[in-house]
């Protein structure tokens, strides 16, 4: 890891010289996020000279004279009192519209993202690739890839920060959050955990290693051999009994999985929900929770009994199976 | 109303010893710790909650000691208490009850021309629940300390912290009582015990910031009783509310908990926005510029200040649309307080200007809460606040308000009251020296941690990469001088209260009914109740009519 230690001692010789005053712009929307940031310093740089300079300027101007001074009375002013709220409203309306557009653009995935999978724990980050490769508090992505993040906690609130990504989202025990970056420039960035989760908080840091796709692949090769995880969770579905009930082939209690992610099912109560990562979820560890009408609840939970990690590789796996084995499977 | 005439009346100027008033009139401890006299009372706030500012102010020198190494000289879970408890009791401690509890106190009553608070009992009251929730979490301090941030997050409070979580809860779940009953009070004396002729449009804008703040009090402070009592009740018996191991939703504990503690930021800094436009007119002689667009914005702020809270949840994971429905409303919550700055910046325009402390206090006042909130538009624009949020860039914002902006306002109104209050002058080189030693330690102690924040270091660091050095020890320099800013004003008041000249009735020239009376004022305030002829801030001595 040469590059590691290479930037380990350009950090702290940059440190020691000089004042950071900007982070690392590494993303596709670091830019612009950042241009909105300039323009927010520079309306505050200029309201704040407006105001300190006005109150210097009276401040000399209309000193205290003589002791016994009366001024002038104060004049109302309507019109002034309209500008002066008028235009801090429509700047602000304008502030407001600019960064909700770049918020909603930031928000949204692209289709063809690349997807990873992050557990926070007291006090690290588990990473898990679909390829089956694990890393703790660090994470190697290559460049120009968008990547899309499914998060969970296995305890407290985390939250998964690269400042120089611009990118940030709570990591919350019992339920899924995702986020998505497209990394630009091949460097080390740092990983922050920016949600206090106790002792160790200031320690739950890692580093984001952003690779061209060509020394990605060979990393990823590299390591040791893993199944997928769709393999991993695959190897957990008959380990935990899952398979007995949940046969391809409809002939167990349970219905089969095969192809359900993403299908719309009406529950018992007569709802109807999308089956995503939070629904197998929710179904795993709070299984009576959404039950079906031609199936009796008697599915146990499985809380406590596997950790988030062999969450995300169940659903990984139960994603993996084709539809076409369902229905082939079903005959 | 004519005060120059009481001033010259010879008697006045005698040593206020020599004259009954509410301090010397009776010395025995029985006497004040039983008192019903609200500038006694207010006394006894001051003296309580000075102890408990220096209390957390102490806990935030450690920690500026603390962040000078990037490894840090005090073990984290060390750190972590100390971030605490700092949090604890500046907010709940200090801030809220700072000027409503002691200037709002002493002054209420004296402003609108009235003998006393509606109810004097029920404010002795609110000081003993004011203790009693102190003395909960100085015990949580002394028996092992609390780990959770005065956030208290859960679940991290409600399951997995080892600290003294439940005592530091019930000291605050207390203590919001005294802040009920002191909103309580004030709104009944303001409705009902206003003098003869003292009309709405009126009184003083101190008194419209303390209704305001009455009403969020009122309104807010039960939501975190509620909040606090939940995460007991999760804590101590295993009811899964916010635990979702135990079937509970972190997220309500967060929306429960900014319901109030959004509205009380504006607690903390609407008492101060009146204090300043007593300041700013006292020591400029002019009428406020735009009194009814100054009375209003306080009422807009309060109510506004209610739905905003989700803007503290912009990186939960909340629905794209709530974060759009709260960024637009803060943005809408930061009008009525420009519409403040611009007043009185245009309120000096003309006037007769000068600069003893308490003036320079309300001038810093202004710059840094001018400061103080264009850098809440970064926080209140979604694509920035992700970047931002969680980091130094937000504990630099609300201190440039609460400490910049609402200790500032503070300190100037002790400073303009302190001759009322005990009949005595403080020395005025010294105050004003001290004033500018607060504002250039309070900008080096938090100007750098703007920069810190947008570079990406986290809030509630124990430990951090050596490149964020330079700055945290610019930022603990600064502490260290911020720090011996706030000691002079100590020293040269607790002088003054003995050894001060003696100040006269109104040592400023300043108008309002509470400088119509002698310094110290004697316990019924008014030996005769006033009636009230003009409307507020008339330096210029111009009849009604002549403005309409």
């Amino acid at each position: 890891m040469t590059g590691l230690i290479q930037f380990g001692l350009g950090s702290i010789a940059s440190a020691a010289i000089s004042l950071p005053l900007h982070p690392p712009t590494a993303s596709s929307i670091a830019a612009d996020v950042d241009l909105l940031y300039y323009f927010l310093t520079a309306l505050t740089l200029f309201f704040t000279a407006l105001i300190f300079g006005t109150i210097f300027f009276f401040m000399v101007k209309f000193r205290r004279r003589s002791p016994d001074e009366v001024p002038p009375d104060t004049k109302t002013h309507l019109a002034l009192e309209l500008t002066w709220t008028i235009i801090p409203t429509l700047i602000t309306g304008v502030i407001f519209v600019w960064a909700s557009l770049l918020y909603v653009r930031n928000s949204r995935p692209p289709a063809s993202s690349t997807e990873m999978f992050v557990v926070g724990k007291q006090w690290m980050w588990h990473i898990q690739h679909p390829e089956g490769v694990r890393e703790i508090d660090e994470m190697h992505v290559p460049v120009g890839v968008p990547i899309k993040l499914t998060m969970t906690s296995e305890d407290v609130i985390h939250d998964f920060y690269i400042p120089a990504f611009r990118v940030k989202k709570d990591v919350m025990p019992g339920r899924y959050s995702s986020i998505w970056f497209q990394a630009t420039e091949v460097g080390t960035y740092h990983l922050f955990c920016a949600q206090y989760c106790g002792t160790d908080h200031s320690q739950m840091i890692g580093w984001v290693y952003v690779m061209s796709p060509t020394d990605y692949a060979a990393w990823l090769a590299g390591g040791t051999k893993n199944e997928s995880m769709a393999q991993m969770g695959g190897r957990l579905f008959s380990q935990l009994g899952c398979v007995t009930c949940h046969a391809t082939d409809n002939s167990g209690r349970g219905p089969s999985l095969a192809g359900i992610y993403g299908t719309t099912e009406k529950l018992r109560d007569g709802s109807a929900t999308t089956v995503d990562e939070a629904l197998i979820r929710q179904a795993i560890v709070n299984p009576n929770s959404i039950t079906l009408p031609n199936y009796p609840p008697i599915m146990p939970t499985f809380q406590g009994q596997i950790n988030e990690e062999q969450v995300l590789q169940l659903i990984a796996y139960i994603k993996s199976l084709e539809p076409e084995e369902r229905t082939t499977s079903g005959k | 109303m004519s005060t120059t005439l009481i001033a010259e009346i010879p008697g006045h100027e005698l040593p206020s010893e020599s004259r009954v008033n509410y301090l010397n009139v009776d010395h025995s401890v029985k006497s004040w710790l039983l008192t019903h006299d609200h500038k006694r009372i207010a006394l006894l706030y001051l003296i309580s909650i000075t102890l408990m500012f220096f209390v957390g102010g102490f806990f935030a020198v450690l920690m500026r000691l603390n962040l000078i190494e990037p490894t840090g000289l005090v073990a984290p879970e060390t750190y972590n208490k100390l971030f605490s408890m700092h949090g604890i009791i500046m907010v709940f401690f200090f801030l809220v009850p700072s000027i409503p509890a002691t200037l709002g106190n002493f002054l209420v009553p004296m402003m609108i021309g009235a003998r006393d608070l509606a109810f004097p009992r029920i404010n002795l009251l609110s000081w003993y629940i004011y203790i009693i929730g102190a003395a909960f979490t100085l015990y949580a301090v002394i028996s092992g300390g609390v780990d959770t941030g005065w956030t208290f997050y859960t679940p991290y409070s409600s399951t997995f912290s080892h600290s003294q979580v439940i005592p530091a809860a019930v000291g605050v779940f207390v203590t919001g009582f005294s802040s009920i009953l002191t909103g309580l009070n004030f709104i009944v004396t303001i409705h009902k015990m206003r003098a003869p002729g003292m009309t709405w449009f009126r009184l003083p804008l101190f008194i419209w910031a303390m209704y305001a703040t009455s009403v969020i009090f009122i309104l807010g402070t039960p939501v975190i009783a509620i909040t606090l009592f939940l995460l007991g009740l999760e804590r101590l018996l295993h009811i899964g509310i916010f635990d979702p191991a135990i079937g509970g939703d972190p997220i309500l504990f967060q929306h429960m908990f900014w319901f109030y503690s959004h509205p009380a930021v504006y607690i903390m800094i609407l008492p101060g926005m009146g204090v300043m436009s007593e300041l700013v007119t006292a020591f400029s002689r002019k009428r406020i510029f735009g009194y009814t667009f100054v009375a209003f914005s306080s009422i807009a702020i309060a109510v506004i200040s209610f739905v905003v809270w989700g803007h503290h949840m912009f990186v939960t994971g909340q629905s794209v649309y709530a974060g759009l429905i709260f960024s637009v409303l803060s943005f809408l919550v930061a009008i009525p307080s420009a519409i403040k700055v611009f007043n009185w910046t245009a309120t000096l325009y003309k006037g007769s200007i000068s600069y003893e402390a308490p003036m320079l206090y309300a001038l810093g006042f202004i710059g840094l809460f001018t400061m103080g909130g264009l850098t809440g538009l970064f926080l209140a624009s979604l694509a920035t606040d992700v970047h931002l949020n969680g980091t130094y860039f937000i504990v630099a914002h609300f201190h440039y308000i609460m400490v910049g902006g609402a200790v500032m306002a503070y300190l100037g109104g002790l400073h303009f009251w302190w001759p009322k209050i005990t009949g005595r002058l403080y020395p005025d080189g010294w105050a004003r020296f001290a004033a500018l030693v607060i504002f250039v330690g309070f900008n080096l102690t938090f100007f750098p941690q703007f920069v810190l924040g947008y570079l990406g270091m986290p809030r509630r660091y124990a430990v951090y990469p050596s490149e964020f050095q330079v700055l945290n020890v610019m930022s603990s320099a600064g502490a260290s001088i911020l720090g011996v800013g706030y000691i002079i004003p100590l020293i040269y008041f607790i002088w003054s209260f003995k050894y001060g000249p003696i100040a006269g009735p109104n040592p400023w020239g300043a108008k309002g009914l509470e400088w119509t009376t002698p310094s110290p004022p004697p316990t019924e305030n008014f030996t005769e109740i006033p009636i009230v002829t003009e409307q507020a801030y008339n330096y210029a001595g111009t009849s009604e009519s002549a403005h309409g």
